[in-house]
């Protein structure tokens, strides 16, 4: 199959661009619309496209773990940002916030890492489908 | 802390992914985990039965508004016997399971299916019930069709199919619940229900649960998928099954029909009681026509289903806590006749009755362990089978409800003999080509597995006595939604 | 805007439901997307439809507005979603495996596990030889 010129040069272009505004909406998310489901799926979908463009091979070296690593810290992110609370002696998820916000990223808390873990659950989810499929296809 | 035996198989699932590339620590994390997730059950019954009914609010929303975790005794007894299945099938894969299901994650997908069902156990609200619903179906969809052979791909195209189908019909009754009431919170619904005065929108609504949990637990017009996909996968997955997600549509079906549309009942006893009786005859004259081990005992499960589906519908008290005691006494003894089933087929490599023959000569021990669940189950004292009919029957007695009861003695006497033609099938007959094949070695694990399985089972019907006080403790909590809406909400009733 | 969302949720519904009662497996597919859609309207439409008035409480006061959107099934609506998403990814490539295996998608094929597969060849020969009458 050929593949297309303009396709992979955008890609290439669009893909970080993508993955920026991705962590902007994770980031963003807990007052505002966003969140780490919508911000992994766009993630996913920037990877997905540098795949379909380029290569899946191309992905699979351009992630510097195995997807299902991904997915097995994101939920453990997500297990400890309930657990955390749990230590405190408050009822398990609990949302527990500093009380000053950082620079840029706004305000921290156990829900932002609960976020961060789904985005990246998310991530992982569906890079394992995609690969695990193209890569059964090219056999 | 009540929410731990729903964390600790969560953290052990992902602590299983996390190992995905040695099978050795897999291992070694799913017996501890296991273990420590049946250590925590028990506990947990334990405290509830000092405590009465517990909750906690997930994330310190109070109860109407958030999500809340509600453990009463009917939970914490399921959460009980589906950990020590647990524990059991645990032990029976590390002999039972082979490399390659195992390098493509059958140990993280066990430990999630286990996460979906103390879920289900433990949701306070419809809604979450879903959820954990769906994660334990996800789990169980992933392990129905892992391998990929043939006849399993098919079974899980039919099993997959339909359980959405159940889940979409499920989800569908949940909103028009929610559009009625303005509530998911099962106390919050179980208060305002009564109150409410709509004619037909109730009752529309409880048959659609009906009809959702119908399917997943295998009730009479709905069952077809349970015999066309159960025996498909390696048997170690089947007895799993078998012994815990038809279980959780039952264990739905109780909650719901007792806390929500209880006061709504006039028609729904008759209802209930017409269809677990032909679930329990449909189910074992189905068992009765099979040549296939694992199909058999598929059928089997259905005509269980009919029995527990019956101490709802007979709805008194006592009929529940026969129906919760016969829960307990139908989880055990399945799952250990499926490790049975796999026994056989690792020695003889068969699961054809009519391939078998001559393992009473062969292997009297095995037999035994046959012997003690499968009479268990057909009814025969001192066995637990016994004395969970037996709870059933003067329950029926008590309500006049004769016709019923006596189709439950009839169906149990049909499943002597479905049990009996296994026996001389497997055990009693000439082998046709005698000694042809040697017998195989079987794993120590799975022969601990079954024996510690059975021990757990002919216990439950040695301690039928305090089993079947807890379960009336238990039936008693259902039997009065107020304790239950107390519990969660605060304040009387 | 009620009546419209309950009507489009009646026809997603029908849609739906012809769709799984076809022999083709990715029809059956397309059917249960369609009624994972049609159970996200009747979530979306049970709670009255209220805009522009969020459930939050104005600086100053202690409790919200008399009449506010309610919030509830829109967080139903997402999470049925998600888990839809992950279903339907399942089921796809459940289905890939299927045509993989057995090299056809029509149901009327998969009957292995009903009765033994051997059979299933007579079964179908016999259907051959009715269909001339």
């Amino acid at each position: 199959m050929k593949r297309s010129i303009l396709l992979a040069t955008a890609a290439r272009y669009l893909m970080p661009l993508m993955l920026i505004f991705s962590v902007f909406l994770l980031l963003r998310g807990h007052n505002e619309i966003g969140g780490g489901f919508v911000g992994g799926l766009v993630a996913a979908s920037a990877l997905m496209l540098y795949g379909i463009a380029i290569s899946p091979a191309a992905l699979r070296t351009l992630l510097p773990v195995e997807p299902r690593l991904l997915v097995g810290l994101g939920l453990l992110a997500a297990l400890t940002s309930g657990l955390l609370p749990v230590l405190t002696g408050r009822p398990f998820l609990t949302g527990l916030w500093l009380k000053t916000p950082l620079p840029v990223i706004g305000k921290v808390g156990t829900p932002l890492l609960f976020d961060t873990g789904v985005y990246f659950v998310v991530v992982g989810v569906v890079m394992w489908i995609l690969l695990s499929l193209a890569e059964e296809e090219a056999k | 802390m009540i929410a731990l035996p729903l964390l600790l198989p969560l953290g052990f699932a992902i602590l299983n992914v996390l190992a995905w590339k040695s099978p050795r620590a897999q291992r070694v994390l799913t017996l501890v985990g296991a273990a420590l997730q049946t250590g925590a059950a028990f506990w947990l019954l334990g405290r509830v039965r000092a405590e009465g009914i517990l909750h906690l609010p997930i994330g310190n929303w109070p109860a109407p508004f958030g999500i809340v975790l509600t453990a009463d005794l009917f939970s914490a007894i399921m959460l009980a016997v589906s950990a020590v299945v647990g524990l059991a099938a645990a032990l029976y894969s590390q002999g039972g399971m082979d490399e390659r299901r195992v390098r493509y994650g059958y140990y993280p997908l066990f430990f999630f299916l286990l996460t979906g069902v103390n879920g289900a156990f433990l949701a306070g609200d419809l809604f979450n019930l879903y959820v954990w619903f769906e994660v334990m179906l996800m789990a169980s969809f992933v392990l129905i069709a892992l391998g990929g052979e043939r006849p399993q791909v098919e079974g899980a195209i039919k099993y997959v199919i339909l359980n959405l189908l159940a889940s979409t019909l499920f989800l569908s009754a949940v909103g028009l619940l929610y559009n009625l009431c303005g509530t998911l919170n099962l106390a919050d619904l179980a208060r305002r229900i009564p109150a409410l005065e709509a004619g037909g929108e109730v009752t529309l609504i409880a048959v659609l649960f009906l009809v959702a949990f119908g399917i997943k637990s295998a009730i009479f017009p709905l069952f077809f998928w349970l015999p066309a996909s159960y025996h498909t996968p390696p048997v170690t997955i089947t007895a799993l099954f078998s012994g815990l997600l038809t279980k959780v549509g039952v264990y739905a079906l109780y909650r719901v029909f007792t806390l929500l549309f209880a006061s709504d009942a006039a028609y729904l006893p008759t209802l209930l009681l017409v269809l677990a009786g032909f679930t329990m005859t449909t189910g074992v004259l189905g068992a009765a026509a099979q040549m296939d081990f694992r199909r058999l005992l598929s059928f089997h499960i259905v005509s269980q289903i009919g029995y527990l589906l019956m101490g709802l519908g007979l709805f008194s008290p006592a009929a529940l806590a026969a129906g919760i005691y016969f829960m307990v006494h139908v989880i055990l003894a399945k799952t250990a006749l499926f490790f049975v089933a796999g026994i056989v087929r690792q020695t003889e490599g068969s699961y054809n009755l009519k391939e078998l023959g001559s393992l009473y000569a062969r292997r009297p021990g095995l037999a035994l362990l046959f012997l003690l669940p499968a009479l268990s189950l057909a009814g025969l004292p001192p066995l637990s089978g016994f004395f969970a009919k037996l709870a059933l029957v003067l329950a029926g007695f008590d309500l006049r409800s004769y016709a019923i009861v006596g189709v439950g003695l009839g169906v149990s006497l049909l499943t002597l003999y479905s049990m009996t033609k296994v026996w001389n099938e497997v055990f009693w007959k000439e082998r046709k080509e005698a000694g042809a094949a040697p017998l195989r070695p079987v794993s120590a694990w799975m022969w601990a597995a079954t024996l510690g399985l059975a021990a757990v089972s002919v216990a439950a019907g040695l301690l039928a006595g305090p089993l079947l006080d807890l379960s009336a403790q238990a039936a008693a909590q259902l039997a009065d939604p107020s304790l239950y809406i107390q519990a969660v909400l605060g304040g009387a009733p | 805007m009620t009546w419209l969302l309950a009507i489009a949720a009646g026809v997603l519904f029908a849609a739906g439901i012809y769709m799984i009662l076809r022999r083709s497996l990715v029809k059956i597919l397309v059917g249960l997307a369609l009624l994972s859609y049609a159970v996200n309207l009747l979530l979306f439409n049970s709670a009255p439809l209220i805009p522009a008035r969020p459930p939050l409480i104005p600086l100053g006061s202690s409790a919200p507005p008399e009449v506010y959107a309610d919030p509830v099934p829109q967080a139903l609506i997402l999470t049925a979603i998600v888990i839809s998403f992950g279903v339907t990814a399942f089921a796809v490539v459940l289905m890939r495996q299927v045509y993989g295996t057995l090299g056809t998608d029509d149901l009327n094929e998969m009957r292995c596990t009903d009765i033994p597969c051997k059979e299933v060849e007579i079964a179908s020969e016999e259907e051959q030889m009715e269909e001339p009458l």
